[in-house]
């Protein structure tokens, strides 16, 4: 506790020193953080999308020799999206947010913004979602952050590897949001001692300071809905049932976005009952990082040790407990082993504060070619870790009084202040 | 994932194909012996089940979403794909429409059978106009007329009336149904043929002419259907899409 008033002490005594408070005109209506999350931004307020964007997927042979089982019939590699110019251009690798693939609407949202402003894009799936810990990590269990950075430079290499002799690239960027930016600065970091890529701007979106605060952050709403955590299949049921009854008795014709911001003008759902429904999708990615993580490294988790399940064996119940489990509860009883198992004699506290950036402050204050874009009211940063934020990179970074969690990312104004931030 | 088409007798002789492909289920390879897992479904069963539906078939349809996602890889998006690629996009959203088109006689019929008159005047009003101002559907001038496109089948109309969807099924190439929609799909099929094929039989080669343009159909069909079978790489795919599809059209069904 004394240590914690410190901190807040300390952040609020350098703040002023380093204001890098939002100047000017700012657009993005929605003001509440979890509704801004779970609407994202209007498509009248987005950049006006290309026509077509040239695009092909990737799919890359990372650890050679791999064997996967029959279960993951479907994975062949890993997937990346690769959109391109005719011409010589800027490349930028981007990471995707937990659990997202790199085809998730907002990996394909920073893709096409940043097609259209002239640039080469590929983009990465997270390390914690499937695909990518079936095929590109080399421990199969993500959360490692240095550990999957390596992955990550890996996998960029072997993408690039793939595309090089297509396009012609005049310099290498590097961006990802949410744990996506946060593993974006270990990237970043890990590039300069391998210096395949040499980046020339690295831009953090929304990043965690702590990958174990953050989920801490989402987990507590679940603390908060009716029944508690070990309810939640009841509190979807009863929420879905809600919007059903919403949409039977409302003056709609089909599901389409006037239906759906008015399920947020109605105040259908009240402010726990919408930290809810977040921490449920991120419980959803979880369980898939769990199951994909237990099956790869036989792990007796949520499947019996030893069992080789094929594509055609029923996986309901595997995903009814995946589901469950919390995210304290993979930490301690499957991450926690594993990585300790490297490094013996770490306590699980020391484990989770090492999840963090702060392990590499000293490169990221020093480095002027990392900035960092985030929301006042992104509520996966702690109060304390937002401050950290504004002293650690001082004028390198902007935050915008509102947004949730990227829930203003697609906004034009944001998504302007990347592309121009690459363009410097 | 329902296409609007009559591709049903051609999924009838595919089954064959279908059994052989789904048959072949990889060996367990495994010789050490299983160890229960830290953490089972029983041990939350205090919890309401997440995502409960209907599917006793599970197995079956198991062998059929994979069949799907085969049939989806190695035959329908490469040749979507090369649809896309040789025909320009205007000739693309010409053929939607057209098929669109067509399609409003299907709604048309079925919003009678529900006795939804202000549905059916405005399917017949979006008919008329795109058939002449239209130019035979190829343009859709209608929707900007403010007569906006309806959809309605005869899975739905079987609902309207009370019947029970029925058990989850997925169904070789359309994919995730009901029951009750993939027999409304055989029934409104079945309609079509008998409206489309005597016209054809006048025409020499008139049947293979009917092939292509249902292929087409099928083409455009899956054109217009942004989704891609495993695409996020999520383990839990199946549940996720069930679940999905069957929310889907009970909101179908309450408008």
């Amino acid at each position: 506790m004394k240590r914690l008033v410190l901190v807040a002490l300390v952040c609020v005594l350098l703040m002023p020193a380093a204001s890098p408070a939002f100047q000017g005109e700012y657009g993005y209506p929605t003001r509440d953080a979890y509704n801004a999350t779970l609407l994202g931004t209007p498509s009248n307020l987005k950049l006006p999308p290309p026509h077509w964007v040239p695009e092909r997927r990737l799919v890359l042979d990372i650890i050679p020799g791999l064997k996967r089982p029959d279960v993951f019939f479907y994975d062949e590699g890993l997937r990346c999206t690769f959109a391109y110019q005719r011409t010589k251009a800027p490349l930028v690798f981007v990471i995707a947010g937990t659990g997202a693939s790199d085809r998730s609407l907002k990996a394909l949202a920073i893709l096409r913004d940043l097609y259209n402003a002239g640039y080469h894009v590929i983009t990465i799936p997270s390390p914690t979602n499937p695909n990518f810990i079936i095929s590109a990590s080399r421990s199969h269990v993500p959360g490692d952050l240095a550990a999957d950075a390596a992955d990550i430079y890996e996998a960029m290499k072997a993408a690039w590897k793939e595309v090089k002799g297509d396009i012609e690239v005049s310099d290498f960027y590097l961006t990802g949001y949410s744990l996506g930016g946060t593993h974006a600065a270990f990237v970043a970091k890990h590039d300069e001692e391998h210096k395949v890529f040499n980046f020339r701007r690295v831009l953090l979106l929304n990043p965690a300071v702590n990958l174990y605060s953050s989920i801490k952050q989402i987990e507590n709403m679940l603390e908060r809905i009716p029944g508690g955590p070990r309810r939640i299949g009841a509190y979807l049921n009863r929420m879905v049932a809600r919007l059903t009854d919403f949409y039977r008795t409302g003056n709609f014709e089909e599901i389409n976005d006037e239906f759906l911001y008015s399920v947020f003008d109605e105040k259908l759902f009240n402010q726990d009952e919408s930290g809810g429904l977040i921490a449920v999708s991120f419980r959803i990615s979880l369980a898939g990082l769990i199951f994909a993580s237990d099956i790869m490294t036989n792990g007796g988790y949520v499947v019996p040790k030893n069992r080789v399940l094929t594509g055609y064996d029923p996986l309901g119940d595997y995903f009814l407990v995946s589901f469950h489990l919390s995210f304290y509860d993979f930490f301690n009883e499957f991450f926690y082993p594993r990585f300790t198992g490297g490094r013996p004699g770490m306590t699980r506290g020391e484990v989770s504060d090492y999840l963090s950036i702060k392990t590499i402050e000293g490169y990221l204050k020093a480095s002027p070619k990392i900035s960092v874009i985030t929301n006042e009211n992104d509520f996966i940063l702690t109060p304390a870790e937002l401050a950290y934020l504004k002293s650690l990179f001082g004028p390198r970074v902007t935050v915008y009084p509102w947004g949730g969690h990227l829930g203003n990312l697609e906004h034009r104004d944001y998504m302007t202040l990347i592309i121009n931030y690459f363009r410097q | 994932m329902a296409f609007t088409t009559p591709l049903i007798r051609r999924a009838f002789l595919m089954l064959a194909l279908v059994a052989a492909l789904a048959g072949c289920a990889a060996p367990r390879a495994s010789v050490l012996p299983e160890e229960p897992p830290m953490h089972t479904a029983a041990e939350f069963s205090d919890d309401e089940n997440l995502l409960e539906v209907n599917d006793p078939w599970e197995e079956f349809n198991l062998k059929m979403y994979r069949f799907n996602y085969n049939f989806d890889k190695y035959v329908f998006i490469p040749v979507v794909a090369a649809y896309e690629d040789i025909a320009p996009v205007f000739v693309q959203t010409g053929v939607s429409n057209f098929f669109s088109n067509v399609g409003e006689f299907r709604t048309f019929y079925n919003s009678l059978l529900q006795f939804k008159g202000k549905k059916s005047l405005m399917t017949l009003g979006r008919f008329l106009t795109n058939s002449t101002i239209g130019v035979g559907g190829l343009f859709d001038p209608a929707t900007r007329m403010g007569m906006k496109r309806q959809s309605e089948d005869f899975g739905q109309t079987l609902g309207a009336w009370g019947l029970d969807p029925g058990p989850y099924f997925v169904v070789p190439v359309l994919g995730p149904n009901t029951l009750r929609s993939a027999g409304g799909f055989a029934a409104d099929s079945g309609v079509r043929w008998l409206a489309v094929k005597r016209p054809f039989d006048n025409i020499e080669n008139g049947q293979w002419i009917l092939t292509g343009i249902e292929a087409l159909e099928a083409v455009d069909a899956r054109h217009r259907m942004p989704f891609r079978y495993y695409e996020t790489g999520y383990p839990f795919e199946y549940y996720i899409v069930r679940y999905l599809y069957l929310k889907y059209s009970e909101f179908q069904l309450m408008k």
